[in-house]
Parts: C-alpha cells; sequence; structure tokens
C-alpha cells in the first residue's frame, strides 16, 4: 500500500511541474451532477449510485472496487469516510468505517482517496461524513480540500440546515454542492429551508429508520416522490434500505431521479474479505444488475 | 426547533434530518409542561412519594473539623434507586406519558440510569428497553438484573467500544426507526437540544433545594459548590442554584482516569477539545482527525468522551472551574468518606469529595464552608473497589 501511494505523490509531482492549473490537468475533469442527471435522462434512465466506504477493507483494495462501480455502470459515487459514532449509519456501514479505520484512514487519507478515483472516473463524487470530521478539519479547509480533491458534493449526515449555515457558505465558496437529506417526517416547512440550501441532489430517505439493507420498499414512497417535487426541481435519489434491483425499479419508477445502494454492496466486501478476486466481480455484478433496474 | 437550545456557541442539534422532528415535538411539549400546573402536580408528587425528595443538606462535623472547613453533603444519594438519576427519569418519563408515547428508551453505562428509567417505566406503565454496551453488561451483571426484575428489556450493544458511547448510537438508532411511539430518555445535560436544557430543568430541583437548605443553616450562601462532571446532569442541577450568585465558586470534578493527558482519562474538559458528538458541540476527547476516543474511569458515570454543552460554555466564560481527579484520589475520597461519616459514597461522587479535601487543604480557603454534591451511593461499587484495595468479598 505504501509503495502505491508513493507512486501516487511522483504523478502529482510531475502535474505540479507543468505549471498553472497543474492539480485540474493530473485528474480527468469532472461532471457536475446537473450534467450527469440530464444525461441519464435523456436515454430514459434513472441515476444509480453506489455508496461504499473509502479504504474499506483497505485503501488499494477500496480504489479497485471502485473502479468496478465504475465499470459496472455507477453513474455518480457516494464515498464515506470513516467516523467512530456514525449514528445514522446500520451496522453493515459501521463495519465498514471500522475496517477502514483500522486500515488507517482518515479524512486527509479520504481526499486522497478521491483525488486517485479521479484519475479514473469522470463521473460525480459525493462524499458521506460525519459533521465533526468537517469541524475538526476547519470548515473551510474541509470544503477546500474537497473541491481540490475533485468532490462533487457533500452530505454530513448529522448536519440539519438549523446548522449547516458556515458549512453550505463553504461549500458554495469552494463550488462544492451541500447535499441534504429529506425524510417522510420532513414538514413542508422544513422541506422548504433544506431544498433553499440544497444543490446536486436532494438526499431522500423513503424509510424510517438507518442505513442498511431491508426486504421491501415502504409502499408510500411514490407520495414522498411527489411531495418533495413539488417543493423542488433539484433532482431527487432515495437512499437508505435500497439493497435489490427490484428496489431500484420502484423508486425510480415512482419518480425519483437517482437510487443510492450501499449496505448491500458493502456486504458483498464484508462476505468476501477472504477472496478479493471473486469480490470484486461480485461487486461488478451486483453494480450492473442494480444499474440495469434504473433502465425503466 | 421554537428555541435554539445555544450556551454561547455550545449545543444545537447536530442530528440526522429524520430525528428533527421528533426534537420540534418534544422541545414543544417540554415548554408546555414545564409550566403547566397539573404537570408539576404531579411530578412533585412522585418526586417526594416515590423518589423520597427532598434529600438532606447535611452537616458533616468529622469530615469539616478534621479540615478546618464547613462541609456540607447534598444528599442525593438518599433518593430511590441510589442517585439523582431518578430525577430526571421521572421527569422526562411523566412527560413522556403526557405526550402519548408508549415506549421508553435509554441508554445506560453502569446501569444506573438504565435503573432509574427502568423503574419508572414500572411506576408509570410504560415499557421500557435499555441499551447496555456488551461489555457493561458483562461488567454490570447485577443491574441487568435489577433492570429486568422492574420489567424492562437490556439490549446489549455490540458494536464500536460496546460501551457507553455505542449504547448512545444504538438509542440514536432505535430512536430514527421508532420516532412516532417512542421517546428517548437521554439520562444527562447532554445530546441534542431540547434535552441539555431540559435534563437541567429537571435536576435544578437539587440546586433549588441546596441553596434554600443552605440560607436556613448558614444564613448565608456557601463560599464552593463542588460537583462530579460526566456528561453533567448531577453537577448542572445543583449548580443551576447558585449561578446567578456570583461570589458562589462553582468548581465541577472530572473523572481524571491515569491523569489529564494519558491515554486512560474521562477529563473531557480538562483535557479535551472542541468538536460535535451525540448531538451537540461542545467538548470531547478526540484524535488529531476528530475520531472520538474512548473515555475511561473509575467510575462508569464519569466514563464518557463528551459533555454536557452548557458545561463548556461555563467553562469557556470561567463562570465555573473544571478539575479533574485521578482513579487512585477517587479511592481515597471514597474511603475517608465512608470512614469519617459512615457514607458510602458512589465513585461518581467520590471524585467530587476527593476534590473538597484538596480544595480545602489549602490555605486560602480554610474557614471555608464547601456544598458538595453527594450525587449518589456507593452500594453499586463495592466489588470494584473491593478489588482495587485487594480486598476479597
Amino acid at each position: 500500500m505504501k509503495a502505491q501511494e508513493a507512486k501516487t505523490g511522483t504523478q502529482i509531482g510531475e502535474g505540479q511541474k507543468t505549471g498553472e492549473g497543474k492539480r485540474a490537468r493530473s485528474r480527468i475533469k469532472s461532471k457536475s451532477y446537473a450534467e450527469m442527471f440530464e444525461e441519464v435522462k435523456s436515454k430514459g434512465e434513472g441515476a444509480f449510485i453506489p455508496f461504499v466506504v473509502a479504504g474499506d477493507p483497505n485503501f488499494e483494495t477500496s480504489i479497485q472496487i471502485v473502479k468496478k462501480l465504475v465499470e459496472g455502470g455507477a453513474d455518480a459515487l457516494e464515498i464515506g469516510f470513516t467516523f467512530s459514532d456514525p449514528v445514522a449509519d446500520g451496522p453493515t456501514v459501521q463495519s465498514a468505517d471500522i475496517r477502514a479505520f483500522k486500515a488507517g484512514m482518515t479524512t486527509k487519507k479520504g481526499f486522497e482517496f478521491v483525488k486517485k478515483l479521479r484519475k479514473f472516473t469522470n463521473i460525480p463524487v459525493g462524499l458521506l461524513v460525519y459533521y465533526n470530521l468537517i469541524y475538526k478539519m476547519g470548515i473551510e479547509e474541509f470544503y477546500k480540500n474537497a473541491a481540490e480533491s475533485g468532490v462533487n458534493g457533500v452530505l454530513a449526515a448529522d448536519l440539519p440546515p438549523e446548522e449547516a449555515g458556515d458549512a453550505v457558505v463553504a461549500a458554495k465558496k469552494y463550488g462544492v454542492d451541500p447535499i441534504f437529506l429529506a425524510a417522510q417526517t420532513t414538514s413542508n416547512d422544513r422541506l422548504k429551508q433544506i431544498v433553499d440550501m440544497c444543490s446536486g441532489f436532494l438526499y431522500v430517505v423513503s424509510v424510517m429508520g438507518v442505513t442498511g439493507a431491508r426486504s421491501e420498499v415502504k409502499t408510500s414512497t411514490v407520495e414522498l416522490i411527489e411531495r418533495m417535487r413539488g417543493h423542488t426541481d433539484t433532482p431527487l435519489c432515495v437512499g437508505f434500505g435500497i439493497s435489490k434491483p427490484e428496489h431500484v425499479a420502484e423508486v425510480i419508477k415512482a419518480g425519483s431521479d437517482g437510487a443510492i445502494v450501499g449496505s448491500a454492496l458493502i456486504r458483498v466486501i464484508e462476505e468476501n474479505l477472504n477472496d478479493l478476486a471473486f469480490m470484486k466481480e461480485k461487486i461488478k455484478d451486483s453494480c450492473s444488475k442494480l444499474k440495469e433496474a434504473t433502465r425503466r | 426547533m421554537i428555541t435554539q437550545g445555544k450556551f454561547g456557541k455550545y449545543g444545537g442539534v447536530f442530528v440526522p434530518e429524520l430525528i428533527i422532528p421528533a426534537l420540534e415535538e418534544l422541545e414543544k411539549a417540554f415548554l408546555k409542561y414545564k409550566d403547566d400546573k397539573k404537570f408539576n402536580e404531579e411530578l412533585d408528587y412522585y418526586l417526594r412519594e416515590f423518589a423520597g425528595r427532598p434529600t438532606g443538606l447535611y452537616y458533616a462535623s468529622n469530615l469539616s473539623e478534621k479540615l478546618g472547613c464547613k462541609i456540607y453533603l447534598k444528599r442525593e444519594d438518599m433518593l430511590h434507586t441510589g442517585a439523582h438519576k431518578i430525577n430526571n427519569t421521572l421527569g422526562q418519563g411523566l412527560l413522556a406519558k403526557y405526550m402519548g408515547k408508549t415506549r421508553l428508551i435509554a441508554e445506560t453505562g453502569a446501569g444506573q440510569h438504565g435503573i432509574a428509567t427502568a423503574v419508572v417505566g414500572a411506576m408509570l406503565k410504560i415499557p421500557v428497553e435499555v441499551y447496555m454496551g456488551s461489555e457493561d453488561v458483562e461488567r454490570q451483571k447485577l443491574n441487568v438484573f435489577r433492570m429486568e426484575l422492574s420489567g424492562a428489556s437490556v439490549t446489549p450493544v455490540e458494536t464500536g467500544s460496546c460501551t457507553l458511547k455505542d449504547a448512545i448510537n444504538e438509542a440514536f438508532r432505535d430512536w430514527i426507526t421508532n420516532v412516532e411511539t417512542t421517546h428517548y430518555l437521554i439520562g444527562s445535560t447532554m445530546g441534542p437540544h431540547p434535552y441539555p436544557t431540559m435534563v437541567k430543568h429537571f435536576q435544578s430541583v437539587i440546586g433549588r433545594e441546596t441553596r434554600k437548605q443552605i440560607l436556613e443553616k448558614e444564613d448565608k450562601l456557601p463560599d464552593a459548590v463542588i460537583a462530579c462532571v460526566g456528561g453533567g446532569s448531577n453537577s448542572m442541577g445543583i449548580f443551576s442554584g447558585f449561578i446567578d450568585d456570583k461570589d458562589v465558586e462553582l468548581i465541577g470534578v472530572e473523572g481524571g482516569g491515569d491523569g489529564v493527558g494519558t491515554k486512560r482519562t474521562g477529563a473531557t474538559l480538562c483535557g479535551g477539545t472542541e468538536g460535535v458528538l451525540h448531538g451537540s458541540l461542545s467538548f470531547v476527547l478526540q484524535d488529531d482527525d476528530g475520531q472520538i476516543n474512548e473515555a475511561s474511569s473509575i467510575s462508569a458515570g464519569l466514563d464518557y468522551p463528551g459533555v454536557g454543552p452548557e458545561h463548556a460554555y461555563l467553562h469557556v466564560t470561567g463562570r465555573a472551574k473544571y478539575v479533574a481527579v485521578t482513579d487512585k484520589e477517587a479511592l481515597e475520597g471514597f474511603e475517608v468518606l465512608s470512614k469519617y461519616e459512615g457514607i458510602i459514597p458512589a465513585l461518581e461522587s467520590s471524585h467530587a469529595v476527593a476534590y473538597a479535601i484538596k480544595y480545602a487543604k489549602k490555605e486560602e480557603n480554610k474557614g471555608k464552608t464547601i456544598v458538595i454534591n453527594l450525587s449518589g451511593r456507593g452500594d453499586k461499587d463495592m466489588f470494584i473497589v473491593a478489588k482495587e484495595m485487594g480486598e476479597e468479598v
């Protein structure tokens, strides 16, 4: 792993010698969320967005996993940064956080991770973090690093709009989309407040609960999406509890612009830690099937 | 939210969107009932008849003589279930009942708050589920049994460090999932707004009584009020009675573990930095990356890597002073009070006793009047203390 990181360092170094705009040139220019959703929509599809934790089970394998997700047809990526107390996540994601933490992941290495995946993909990358990681690094510094490493959007799971003022200002300053959660329990008044701050996409939580695979999608998803659509033109993506192609098809059919799947993919990682080759193929295969389900 | 729940910049509502409507509902109910006549009459009744209030303010004559000070003990250790925790669980339990909630959940470290919630659930006929780190379940089997006797179900938490902070994470997850039927009964002045304000409100009975009692006994206010600080509910409860009396020194004593600056400590204000944990901005024990460290203290109640946001505010403004005493010093405090006064304090409260002794020994403090909040009794700590003393029980 160390040798790999050293190599990355050299590549960035070489890019820097070429003068102005060097950082951007060493990476692929990324698509914005707006461009991606537009593109997907023009094909009559919904967006498929897989979620994994950066560095799970270690930095290098995790990069290869992301590569497989891209090959499998992911339209955008949600990347989690490890945190010790992930209250919005179920046991599957927390276990991924712990594996990444034990493998030495930090917020800084998370940004290195994004820089590295920017060498092979231009699809939008969103971060899913907890606010203490932002606060500890310094709000301004965090969003600056995010922008420089090629991040398109940041969702802090424990940052509701009433606390998000400073973060939104910093995000906008550096051209990062501040992404927010909205749930069934979110009133219309709150929804207005949220969509005013939110850009990129609105992360819609269709179940009451934490992240984690469930056997069926709640029936009121259609209603929920219609209500949210009444308040905003920002693309809507449904996440939490979406694990199977049928769920993806269902939420896209219900009018969502995209579907986010995390725990089901992380389980593939968890269950195949001893067979990396199989794990990567299974990840790609699962991702293709989930993507296929967005083609309505 | 109707009110902001900020103490300076500390506090707030740093929680996932899914919980916000529940916090709004809770805040609304709290603001409505805290001044409601019927609610308060009912709460007063239970505090008196069920919990055993008011508690005494006992003049510790032997210790006072030994130290050359006037030392008073606020006897929260005399309450039902053995600690001040019951003041808050009665308040919130009753509030949950008024709100029509049909289920209570709680987190617990050593089990004290779990027990105080379990008995209130039994009394009010509301089912209780208590989350407890699996390591704590193992260490505190007796308390698990006590909770179960009162009809609560105890769920061991196997995630993360398997201790209190993980039990809190798990309780939040439960609440996110069952928000409409369930009240999350947080046991300290921590968590998102309105909890720090609400728990302080229900614990402020300690401060009100103490102020009245000391004026009756001494005809003046004390020079210092000393209390231990984990999440901070007993200390906030007693401090609240004196916060506007600028001449009364308020001293919070944290669980130092092996000492501030060592890896094994629970001294969040003395040794931590600003951060966001469990819903509020306060001080936390964390690494350079913002990952929360595990806390460590001989006393389970002080073994938490965060602290209530109002304490952070009192700390930075200098209104209260925060110190830490080590496990070893706390054990000395435990032994001294047991031996000189025949009162066996909880290990948590022993920290306050230990610092009071240090304070009284200082030349400039000779003759001062000191109130120690004796937040709990030590029955629960017998095995731990015996082990430390090398005794078999």
